[in-house]
């Protein structure tokens, strides 16, 4: 068992990370497209909820988009930036954005109208109710999507694998293929399923924190359907 | 406009057209896994979320399901499940049920649960049975949603489907993962199309059944 | 300071004891402290060029391993490596070798040659790498080929062998008659290669059912030939389980396979004399059973390639 244990976390040299560094990597490649899809939703998503003809436009390209096979998006890719973590990461910005833009417009949009009349009376200009009413109160929609966001782009880290081993700890799977080593293709599912798991919770963990005002159970809501995509 | 001119190549080579590795044989072989795929993952995720979403009860339980089920990455489940089974259907439907139950089971159960209780009552009032009132009300009023729901599955076994590829299943992701291996880019951006197309009709699809089925009275709400 | 120190190997014995790194470490530290930074960079050595060199491998078990024989028996003669490990098949690397991404990649004469000219028909190991030096990107060369061969095979499963009634002695040219009822396995690339189906059917007039896409001879491959999934598959003659599964490697008389010695393929003036010296020492040393043992090693038993390379390589006294 200790030997099984041993050849678990004996991660092929070719590799050249360990497992702790392959961790770190998947969670570089997996993390940065998020924030860089919240970063671009939020202005995208303002720009819907104060221009409401954008919305379905923006809605119908973003289900076009979600709905592009991420090893399709992949290899399109490398005729520009070669097979490089870029290549990963940019299509897995393009999956978190279209989960956002949704989440966070139906979040704001849920701010009830006497929460806005009252804000403005209470002499709240337009950026900072939108900063201090709107935004506070779509944190639970935002976590949501990010939540989705997420989970979904550490599950697709790992098909980047495909695109000359940039999949971090999906570059196991094929190692456990040249190498006879079936552990670690269980290294990889679980050690990926684990890191989901935990990012997940530490979300929800966020959103108990920044909404201290809300009960510790989310209301009943209507899900936005784009929130179900997850992983692909 | 390199990508555009590649798949141009690809889609005018007559070679591509036929054959076991032809065109119309891929697309047939991939048509078939997301059927599959599809139905098991129905067959296992819309009972359920139905029922429980009727009687309100076991949702947290199943959003852990979901959440589990999420985070197992979908193609570490490919290999592991081809290491472990071998060959065959068998290896590369069970991560791909795996991976479509959740967002079924999930947007169901939200999708019932979201339905208007006063009509629900109404029925009930009135002495209706609760099967009927599950299929005549509720389901009526919660289509849309469910069907977003097996839509979402839909797309995520057509792109799951291209991944599994890698462990020698047929489809149109034989094109993306020959074409890488070989460096031919004209067959990965053939194939990267033909696959995006695939998803693209799948969505098309759902949105005419959803015009077709859904009630108008339901529909304009 | 410390880490710079580490690094120039050149400046240190070969194998440094830690008492000898920790020496290194801190005369380099005194050294920075006195000269306040003024003397030459430690990175650039003596070496002829100065650069790192850059070993690549395809995506395969032996590739891997040979790659780290290489920049292991490299970085003993003081060169500076990285690796560039796994990469994919030598539609890729090639490419990567032309475009300077690497400088060193463990290459098989033969496929080489079937790459970069189809028709090539060489008759001697010296032919082969003639031809190739004519094909041969002009910012590319093969330094000198080693005994150990490994090559590409038309081989069936016990069954089917025993159906058809074929043996070791028997000739790929043998399934004429059978192949349209077998189902071929191999590389995606085998598919679209002369040293591949097309040459089979080139060749040995061969024409089969259908070929599945498996992987480059690994456990894909050995699975759909014991399942019967597959009934003849690409199989690397150097593959250790080829004896443990009662495989049976069909004959080439035409040599479509051609010759298959390990040679290393660089890019021209990166590497030092040295450097080319060390790595011709190494093909001095290398032969088929020597390969099978260490494949052995690497995919039955399990150890890592570099273990297994740096082992290899203190055995044959080139450490």
């Amino acid at each position: 068992m200790s030997d099984y244990l041993h050849d678990f976390f004996d991660i092929p040299s070719d590799l050249q990370h360990s497992w702790l560094g392959l961790i770190g990597l998947h969670l570089r490649e997996a993390l940065l497209p998020v924030a860089a899809g919240l970063l671009l939703a939020l202005p995208i998503a303002q720009l819907c909820v104060r221009f409401r003809w954008l919305y379905p436009p923006v809605l119908g390209v973003t289900t076009v988009l979600y709905a592009i096979p991420s090893l399709a998006f992949f290899v399109v890719l490398i005729d520009y930036t070669g097979q490089s973590e870029l290549t990963v990461m940019i299509p897995l910005a393009v999956y978190s954005l279209v989960v956002l833009v949704p989440a966070i417009v139906d979040g704001v949009r849920s701010v009830s109208e006497e929460t806005l009349a009252a804000a403005t009376a209470m002499g709240f200009g337009p950026v900072r109710r939108y900063f201090q009413v709107q935004l506070p109160i779509a944190v639970p929609a935002i976590i949501a999507g990010l939540r989705v966001a997420t989970v979904s782009s550490v599950s697709l880290v790992s098909v980047g694998m495909l695109i000359g081993n940039q999949g971090a700890l999906g570059n196991l799977l094929h190692d456990a293929q040249i190498y006879n080593r079936p552990e670690l293709t269980w290294n990889s599912v679980i050690t990926t399923a684990l890191l989901a798991i935990v990012l997940d919770a530490l979300l929800v963990l966020v959103r108990v924190l920044l909404t201290p005002w809300m009960p510790n159970r989310p209301t009943r809501r209507r899900p936005a359907p784009a929130l179900e995509d997850a992983a692909r | 406009m390199n990508v555009l001119h590649f798949a141009g190549a690809f889609f005018s080579d007559s070679a591509h057209w036929h054959g076991y590795d032809g065109i119309p044989a891929r697309l047939g072989e991939h048509a078939r896994y997301t059927l599959q795929a599809l139905l098991l993952a129905t067959a296992i995720g819309l009972p359920v979320g139905l029922v429980t979403g009727h009687y309100g009860r076991g949702g947290n339980a199943l959003s852990l399901v979901a959440t589990a089920g999420r985070a197992l990455p979908s193609f570490g489940l490919l290999v592991l499940m081809t290491t472990l089974l071998g060959f065959g259907m068998l290896p590369v439907m069970i991560p791909l049920v795996v991976l479509a139950v959740p967002p079924i089971l999930v947007t169901t159960y939200e999708a019932m649960r979201s339905v208007d209780p006063a009509p629900v009552d109404a029925a009930r009032g009135m002495g209706m049975h609760e099967s009927r009132i599950l299929f005549q009300v509720e389901l009526p009023a919660a289509l849309p949603l469910v069907l977003s729901g097996l839509r979402s599955a839909a797309i995520q076994i057509v792109s799951t489907a291209t991944i599994a590829a890698y462990v020698s299943l047929g489809g149109l992701g034989r094109y993306i993962v020959d074409g890488l291996y070989q460096r031919d880019y004209e067959k990965v951006v053939g194939g990267a199309t033909l696959v995006a197309v695939l998803a693209l009709v799948t969505l098309a699809l759902f949105w005419a059944v959803a015009r077709i089925s859904v009630s108008p009275g339901v529909r304009r709400r | 300071m410390i880490i710079t120190a580490k690094s120039s190997t050149r400046s240190i014995p070969r194998h440094p004891g830690p008492a000898a790194v920790a020496l290194a470490a801190t005369a380099a530290l005194l050294a920075g402290c006195s000269s306040g930074g003024t003397s030459e960079d430690p990175l650039k050595g003596g070496d002829a060029k100065g650069g790192t060199v850059v070993v690549g491998s395809n995506n395969f078990a032996e590739s891997i391993l040979l790659a780290d024989i290489y920049g292991e028996a490299l970085k003993s003669k003081g060169v500076k490596v990285t690796y560039k490990p796994n990469i994919g098949s030598r539609e890729t690397t090639y490419g990567l070798m032309k475009n300077g991404g690497i400088t060193v990649l463990p290459e098989y004469n033969g496929s080489l040659l079937a790459y970069l000219d189809a028709k090539a028909k060489p008759k001697t190991v010296e032919e082969t790498t003639t031809a190739i030096n004519g094909k041969l990107d002009s910012g590319l060369e093969l330094l000198k080929p080693s005994a150990a061969q490994n090559k590409d095979s038309v081989t069936l499963n016990s069954e089917t062998a025993k159906k058809y009634k074929l043996t070791s002695d028997s000739s790929i040219a043998d399934l004429k008659d059978v192949a349209k009822d077998l189902v071929f396995g191999g590389s995606p690339e085998f598919q679209t290669r002369h040293q591949g189906l097309v040459g089979l059917k080139s060749v040995y007039g061969l024409q089969f059912k259908t070929f599945k896409s498996l992987d480059a001879g690994g456990p894909l491959t050995q699975a759909a030939l014991k399942k019967n999934t597959v009934q003849a598959a690409d199989v690397f003659t150097t593959d250790p389980t080829i004896a443990r599964e009662k495989f049976v490697v069909l004959k080439d008389p035409q040599n479509l396979f051609g010759f298959q010695n390990v040679q290393p393929l660089v890019r021209k003036g990166e590497l030092s004399e040295e450097g080319a010296e060390a790595l011709n020492a190494v093909s001095a040393k290398l032969d088929t059973k020597a390969l099978l043992e260490l494949d052995a090693q690497v995919q039955l038993e399990k150890k890592d390639p570099l273990d297994v390379a740096r082992a290899w390589l203190k055995s044959a006294g080139l450490d």
